[in-house]
C-alpha cells in the first residue's frame, strides 16, 4: 500500500451523512427533486449545510415523520404517496424524483424501494421515481452522491460504441474544459455522469471506459462494470499530476498517440505549473493534518505533498476502499500516517499535538481549531468549488494557501491567543 | 407526514444543546447517529463560537444495531465524563435513537456515576427546538434544585428589606443561537443595577450548575425569554414560592412595564415613569419631524412568539406604523400571538412553511417586513425592506457590536434597525425615479441590488403605457417645450417624477401637444381642484 500505514479508529466521529450530498447533487440536475423521507434533523442538517437559501423554493426537501407514522408502516407507504402527489403537482417541471432514505426511515424499514415502484405505476412514466438511503447509519457525507448515481445506472440506455464517460458531479465550466481537452487528442465521444438533465441520461455498454472523476463512487462503479464498463485506474484529477495521468490513463485505454497527447497537454501543463509556484512557495514545508470528511483527503493529501510540498502530518479518511485509492496511494510519501475511521477527540488531541499550519476539517470544528490559533480549511467548500483538472491546480492549491496568507497578513499583535 | 423545505426550529435535542453549551461545567451524551453532528455548526459558525458544543455523539452505524447498542452507549457516557469531568451530565436521544430505545439516560444512570444525571425525553416526532431548550432547562434546574425544595413555602420576594442588603433576581431564559442574549443580559443587568436591584444567577447563558444552586437565594425571577425558561419559572414558583416577572422588556413601553412589575414584586418605592421617560431616544427620535414620513408604514410581522408580539407593540405604540399582518412559527405562543393579532384586528399566522408566510406577506403588500432569516429572503424577492427581529437567524444577525433588543439601549437599536432599511427603501424609490436624470450617477446601486431597479421601472412603465395606450390610443404623447423642461427642473427632485407624470396625462387630456410652463401651472391646478 505505497508509502503510508494505516491505523484504524473507532469512536466518536464528526462527519456528515450522506444526506448531505443532496446540496451539490440538486444543482447538477436542475429537473430532478430530493426528497428524504425522514425527521426533522434531516431537514435541518441539509439546510444548515446548504447555508443561506436563496431560491425561492428548492429542489429538495423532507417528509418529515410524524408519531402517527411511527406506527402503521402500511399507511406510512401511502401517506408518503400522498405526499409525493402532491409535491408533483405543485412542481411540474420536476423529471425525476430521489426518495432519499434516512436513518429514521431505515430504522422503522419503510420500504422506499416498494413506495418508488408504486409511484412509477401511477405516473406513467412522466416522472421517474428512485430511491436510494442517504442515512447516517450506512453513509458518510460523500457516499450520498454514490447512492444516488448507482440508482440511476439501470435507467442508462446501452451502446455498443466507443465512448469515454466521466463518472461523479463536476462543475459544469470544469466538464465542459475536460471535454474539450479529450476531443482536442481525438477522443470525441466523451459523456458525463451524472448528466445536467436527470432525463438525459448517458448510454452505457461494453466499450465504455469510465474515468471517475470523485474518489468516493464504489458502488457506482460496481454497478457500471456490471453494465460491461471498464474502469480505468488512475489517480484522481486532482493537481497538475493526478489530472494528467488521468487524462493518460484515457489516452492510453483509446490508444492515442503519445506525440498527439503531449501536444496537446504540454503546454496546459507548462502553464499551470507556472501558475501553480508562488503557492507553492506559501506551502513548501507546511504541516497539513487532514481530518476525515469528503473522501477527498487522500488525493488532496497527494497533490499538496507531491505538488506543494507540504508535510503531511496525518490523513484521516472515514473508510478506506482500497481498491479505488491504489493508484493514490502509491504516490503518497513513506510512512504517511493514513487513519481509516474516527475518534474526533483522540484526533483532535494529536492535531494539538502537532501543531499543524494548516487542519482541513468540517465546518464544526473549523472555528473551535482556528481559536486555538491553528489555520483551517473547509472540507465542505472542496466539494463545491470548481477544482478538478490541470487548469485548476492553482485554484486548488490557492484554496489552502489563502488562510495561511491571512494569517501573514493580520498583524501578529492583535491574533495573540491568550 | 409533513413536507418541510425549509424549517425555522431544529429538532429538540438541537434545543437541548443550546442549552449544554451556553453553560459551564455540563457535558451531553446524545445518541445520535454521525450526521447528527452538523449541529455542531450552528454554534460554531452561526455563533461564531471558538468552542466545541460540550457534546458526546455515540454516533452509532447500522452495523451497531445488530450487537449491543446500549454497551457502546455506555462506552460513550464513561470515556465523555473521564475527559470533560463535567458537574453536571445531560444524557439523550436524537430522533433515531428515539427508535431504538435503548434509553441512554437509565443507563447512565445505573452507571454509579457522582455527578447528577439528567434523563433528557425530548419526543423527536412531535416536539422541535425551543420547546426542546425549554425541557432540558426546566429538567435540569429541577434535577438540581428538587431537593433544595422546602416542605413549606416560606419565600418572600421582600426579605431583601429586613436582611440590609438589596433586591437580587436571577435573569432566567438567555442562551445561545437565541436573538441577541448576550447584549441582553449586559443591557438588562445595567438597567437593574440604575433601579438599585442586584442580579443573583444569569442563566442558563454562562451559568454552571454550582450557579442554578444558587437560584433560590433570590428574590425574585426576570423571565427574559419565555420560549426557553417559562416551566423553568414557573417550577419555581410553584416549588420555592419565588415570583417572576412576566413582561418581556423589548420597546420602551415594556421596557417601562417590566421595571415596574420588578418594583411591585420586590416591594420597592413604586417605579417613577416619567423620571424615566426619556432613557432611550426611540422616544424623540419618533416624536421629531422627520420621523411624519414613518405614519402609518404598513409593516408585517412573523417572528418567534415574545419577539413578534413586542414588535407589534412597539410598531404601532411607539413608532407610529400600522400593522398589517402578524405570525408565529412557534405552536407553543401560538395563543398568546393570537391574541395579541385580534388586538390588532388581525388573524395571526400559525406556520411552520416559510412559502406560506411568504404569501401571506405579498398578500398584506406591507413596506417593511419584521421577520426571522428566512422573511430576509422572501422580503429581498418581493422587494421589500427588511429587519430581522428573532431567530432563526443567519451568522450577520450576530453582529460584533453591541446591539440589544431590550432596554433602553434596544429600543435605540430597534429604532436604527427597522428604520434604516426603510430609508434605504425611500432612496430605492428615489433611485428609480431618477435614474434618467443627469444628476443621476450610472452605476449607483441601493441595498436591494438590481432586482427592483431595472426590472421594477421597465415593469411599471410597460403597464402605464399599456394602460395609456388603451385610453388613448390615437393619441401621441406631448412634447416639453425646452422653456417646460426648465420648469419642471426646478421643482423638488422626490416630486419631479409624480409632477411631470400628472402634467403630461393632464395634457393628453387636454389635448396639449406641447408643454410649457403654463401647462405646469394649469396642470397643478387641476389636481389640486
Ligand atoms: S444522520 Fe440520520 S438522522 Fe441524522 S440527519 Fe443524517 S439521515 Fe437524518
Amino acid at each position: 500500500m505505497g508509502g503510508a500505514t494505516l491505523t484504524k479508529e473507532t469512536g466518536p466521529r464528526e462527519v456528515f451523512c450522506g444526506l448531505t450530498s443532496i446540496v451539490w447533487l440538486h444543482r447538477r440536475m436542475p429537473d430532478a427533486f430530493f426528497l428524504v423521507v425522514g425527521s426533522r434533523t434531516c431537514a435541518h442538517l441539509i439546510q444548515s449545510a446548504a447555508g443561506v437559501m436563496i431560491f425561492a423554493e428548492p429542489r429538495f426537501g423532507t417528509a418529515i415523520l410524524e408519531e402517527k407514522d411511527l406506527a402503521g408502516l402500511a399507511d406510512t407507504h401511502d401517506e408518503l404517496g400522498r405526499v409525493v402527489t402532491n409535491l408533483l403537482e405543485r412542481r411540474p417541471e420536476i423529471r425525476t424524483l430521489f426518495l432519499v432514505g434516512s436513518c429514521p426511515s431505515e430504522v422503522i424499514k419503510i420500504d422506499l424501494a416498494r413506495v418508488a415502484e408504486k409511484l412509477n405505476e401511477q405516473l406513467k412514466g412522466n416522472v421517474r421515481v428512485l430511491n436510494y438511503s442517504g442515512s447516517g447509519i450506512e453513509t458518510t457525507f460523500t457516499q450520498g452522491e454514490d447512492g444516488a448515481l448507482k440508482a440511476l445506472v439501470p435507467f442508462m440506455p446501452d451502446n455498443q460504441v466507443d465512448q469515454l464517460l466521466l463518472v461523479g458531479t463536476l462543475a459544469n465550466a470544469v466538464e465542459d474544459r475536460l471535454i474539450k481537452l479529450f476531443n482536442r487528442m481525438g477522443i470525441n465521444n466523451v459523456a458525463s455522469f451524472p448528466p445536467r438533465q436527470s432525463t438525459d441520461l448517458p448510454p452505457v455498454g461494453p466499450r465504455t471506459k469510465v474515468l471517475l472523476t470523485q474518489p468516493y463512487l464504489t458502488e457506482t462503479a460496481r454497478v457500471l462494470k456490471d453494465r460491461g464498463a471498464e474502469i480505468l485506474h488512475a489517480p484522481f484529477p486532482l493537481g497538475v499530476q493526478g489530472s494528467y495521468d488521468w487524462m493518460k490513463a484515457a489516452a492510453k485505454a483509446f490508444n492515442i498517440e503519445q506525440s498527439l497527447f503531449d501536444s496537446v497537454l504540454d503546454p496546459i501543463v507548462l502553464r499551470a505549473e507556472k501558475a501553480l509556484k508562488p503557492y507553492k512557495e506559501l506551502l513548501t514545508g507546511k504541516k497539513l493534518f487532514l481530518l476525515p470528511e469528503s473522501q477527498l483527503e487522500i488525493p488532496l493529501a497527494r497533490f499538496l505533498n507531491r505538488e506543494c510540498g507540504m508535510q503531511i502530518i496525518e490523513i484521516g479518511t472515514p473508510y478506506l476502499n482500497r481498491e479505488m485509492m491504489e493508484a493514490e496511494l502509491q504516490l503518497l510519501p513513506e510512512n504517511s500516517v493514513l487513519v481509516e475511521g474516527q475518534h474526533v477527540e483522540k484526533q483532535l488531541d494529536r492535531v494539538r499535538q502537532q501543531q499543524p499550519d494548516l487542519v482541513v476539517c468540517g465546518m464544526g470544528l473549523a472555528n473551535p481549531l482556528e481559536a486555538e490559533g491553528i489555520s483551517t480549511k473547509w472540507s465542505i467548500e472542496l466539494v463545491f468549488s470548481p477544482i478538478h483538472g490541470i487548469d485548476q491546480a492553482s485554484d486548488l492549491a490557492e484554496l489552502f494557501a489563502r488562510p495561511l496568507n491571512r494569517k501573514n497578513i493580520l498583524s501578529k499583535k492583535l491574533l495573540t491567543h491568550a | 407526514m409533513e413536507l418541510t423545505l425549509w424549517t425555522y426550529e431544529g429538532p429538540p435535542h438541537v434545543g437541548a444543546m443550546r442549552i449544554a453549551a451556553s453553560m459551564e461545567g455540563v457535558h451531553y451524551v446524545l445518541h445520535a447517529p454521525q450526521g447528527d453532528t452538523y449541529a455542531d455548526l450552528l454554534f460554531t459558525m452561526i455563533e461564531r463560537r471558538g468552542k466545541r458544543p460540550p457534546v458526546t455523539y455515540t454516533t452509532f452505524q447500522a452495523r451497531d444495531l445488530g450487537g449491543d447498542t446500549a454497551e457502546l452507549v455506555k462506552g460513550h457516557i464513561r470515556e465523555a465524563v473521564e475527559r470533560f469531568k463535567p458537574q453536571a451530565l445531560l444524557v439523550g436521544e436524537s430522533c433515531t435513537a428515539e427508535l431504538i430505545q435503548d434509553q441512554p439516560g437509565s443507563l447512565a444512570a445505573g452507571m454509579g456515576l457522582s455527578m447528577p444525571i439528567v434523563n433528557l425525553e425530548l419526543p423527536a416526532y412531535s416536539k422541535k427546538e425551543n420547546w426542546g431548550a425549554s425541557e432540558t432547562f426546566y429538567q435540569l434546574t429541577r434535577g438540581l434544585l428538587n431537593n433544595q425544595k422546602p416542605v413549606q413555602i416560606t419565600h418572600d420576594p421582600q426579605k431583601w428589606k429586613t436582611e440590609g442588603r438589596r433586591p437580587s433576581v436571577n435573569l432566567l431564559g438567555p442562551s445561545l443561537l437565541g436573538f441577541r442574549c448576550r447584549d441582553d443580559v449586559l443591557e438588562i443587568k445595567k438597567l437593574l443595577i440604575e433601579n438599585d436591584i442586584d442580579v443573583n444567577v444569569v442563566a442558563p447563558l454562562n451559568a454552571s450548575p454550582k450557579d442554578i444552586l444558587e437560584i433560590p437565594k433570590a428574590d425574585i425571577n426576570i423571565l427574559l425569554y419565555p420560549e426557553i425558561a417559562e416551566s423553568s419559572c414557573i417550577w419555581l414558583e410553584r416549588n420555592f414560592g419565588i415570583p417572576f416577572t412576566k413582561t418581556v422588556p423589548i420597546g420602551i413601553g415594556a421596557t417601562h412595564t417590566f421595571l415596574s412589575e420588578a418594583h411591585n414584586l420586590l416591594g420597592l418605592p413604586a417605579y417613577n415613569q416619567s423620571k424615566n421617560a426619556n432613557q432611550s431616544r426611540l422616544k424623540w427620535y419618533s416624536e421629531s419631524v422627520d420621523s411624519n414620513y414613518l405614519t402609518g408604514k404598513r409593516v408585517f410581522i412573523f417572528g418567534d412568539g415574545s419577539h413578534a408580539i413586542a414588535a407589534a407593540k412597539i410598531a404601532k405604540e411607539e413608532l407610529g406604523f400600522e400593522v398589517v399582518g402578524i405570525g408565529t412559527y412557534s405552536r407553543e405562543m401560538a395563543r398568546a400571538v393570537r391574541s395579541a393579532a385580534k388586538e390588532l384586528g388581525l388573524e395571526a399566522l400559525i406556520t411552520n412553511d416559510y412559502l406560506e408566510v411568504e404569501a401571506a406577506i405579498a398578500d398584506a403588500v406591507p413596506e417593511l417586513v419584521l421577520g426571522t432569516q428566512m422573511e430576509r429572503h422572501s422580503a429581498k424577492r418581493l422587494g421589500i425592506p427588511c429587519a430581522v427581529i428573532s431567530t432563526p437567524m443567519h451568522v450577520q444577525d450576530v453582529p460584533a457590536r453591541y446591539s440589544p433588543q431590550m432596554g433602553w439601549e434596544g429600543a435605540n437599536v430597534i429604532f436604527d434597525s427597522w428604520v434604516h432599511p426603510l430609508m434605504m427603501g425611500l432612496e430605492e424609490h428615489l433611485i428609480n425615479m431618477f435614474r434618467h436624470d443627469f444628476e443621476f450617477v450610472d452605476g449607483h446601486q441601493s441595498h436591494l441590488g438590481h432586482l427592483t431597479n431595472s426590472q421594477g421601472e421597465n415593469q411599471a412603465e410597460k403597464s402605464q403605457l399599456s394602460n395609456e395606450a388603451k385610453n388613448n390610443i390615437s393619441d401621441e404623447s406631448p412634447v416639453w417645450t425646452s422653456e417646460g423642461k426648465a420648469e419642471l427642473s426646478k421643482i423638488p427632485f422626490f416630486v419631479r417624477g409624480k409632477i411631470r407624470q400628472k402634467t403630461e396625462k393632464y395634457a393628453r387630456q387636454a389635448g396639449c401637444r406641447q408643454i410649457d410652463s403654463e401647462t405646469l401651472y394649469e396642470a397643478k391646478a387641476h389636481f389640486k381642484a
